[in-house]
């Protein structure tokens, strides 16, 4: 038990601004990132994967449900592996986990860069970072 | 809001804050491990060649799979509980203790994992 007890202030005396916001969006995009990864191993334990992969090749697919992280296993039909439904799922997680990383990359960047110039410049090239990767890795989880 | 730090690297590398300051910077450790492996694998996925089969390389060695997976299971299991404590700002008082019930939910998971990879790449 820690010495000094916590202190909770309301919302209505904190204000909600952008920071606020991005402190919601890191917490509730990991419950958000445990739930997807959750649906994809269910999806995956329906589709045969118990009989048909090992647990690491099925966790490799909860991580990203991508057909090509089922590829070097027992499965002895792409297709279910394969829909638009599953490349959405995936389009999802990519993108929830990519902005809750850039953001933290912003976070720890700005407990290092002083500048207040620097710091702009930082994030302006994590927009540009979130949006080049997340539209590259959509394009692979399309085409793959 | 600018810093200024009147300490030296050799004060700040001794500062003992001990059990949540470990988890403070295994979390960044494991998020900035991930975050360039996820960058460098969506990358080398739309660009293949030689450099994606060198990188490939890379992702198969025990050693870099041990690495990765230690990042994301520490920050996923890290990462849940600052989500709870921070959703419940009651628990807060019990950080300590949640502390030390997240390592003992990762070191098994993490030792057994880190074995089967052992085991696997050296043909147990």
């Amino acid at each position: 038990m820690s010495d000094s007890k916590s202190r909770t202030v309301p919302l209505s005396k904190r204000g909600l601004n952008f920071e606020t916001l991005m402190w919601y969006f890191t917490r509730l995009s990991a419950l958000a990132m445990y739930a997807l990864m959750l649906f994809a191993l269910i999806g995956a334990l329906v589709m045969g994967a118990r009989n048909q992969m090992n647990f690491a090749d099925v966790m490799r697919w909860a991580f990203m449900p991508n057909a090509a992280h089922v590829q070097s296993t027992n499965v002895p039909d792409l297709a279910p592996w394969a829909t638009t439904f599953w490349k959405a799922v995936a389009g999802l997680l990519l993108f929830v986990a990519s902005s809750h990383g850039v953001h933290g990359l912003v976070v720890i960047a700005d407990d290092y860069i002083p500048g207040k110039g620097a710091r702009k410049v930082i994030r302006l090239l994590s927009i540009v970072m979130l949006a080049s990767v997340t539209a590259i890795g959509l394009y692979v989880l399309w085409t793959s | 809001m600018g810093l200024s730090r009147n300490v030296s690297l050799w004060t700040g590398l001794r500062y003992k804050g001990q059990g949540p300051y470990l988890t403070f910077i295994l979390h960044r450790i494991g998020g900035l491990g991930m975050g360039v492996f996820v960058t460098m694998h969506i990358l080398v996925s739309f660009l293949g060649g030689s450099v994606g089969l060198f990188l490939n390389d890379i992702y198969k060695h025990w050693a870099f799979q041990i690495f990765i997976f230690f990042c994301a299971l520490f920050h996923a299991v890290n990462g849940l509980r600052i989500t709870i404590l921070d959703l419940f700002p009651k628990l807060i008082d019990h950080h300590r203790e949640a502390i030390w019930i997240e390592w003992a939910v990762f070191l098994p998971l993490f030792g057994v994992s880190a074995l089967v990879i052992l085991m696997t790449a050296w043909g147990g």
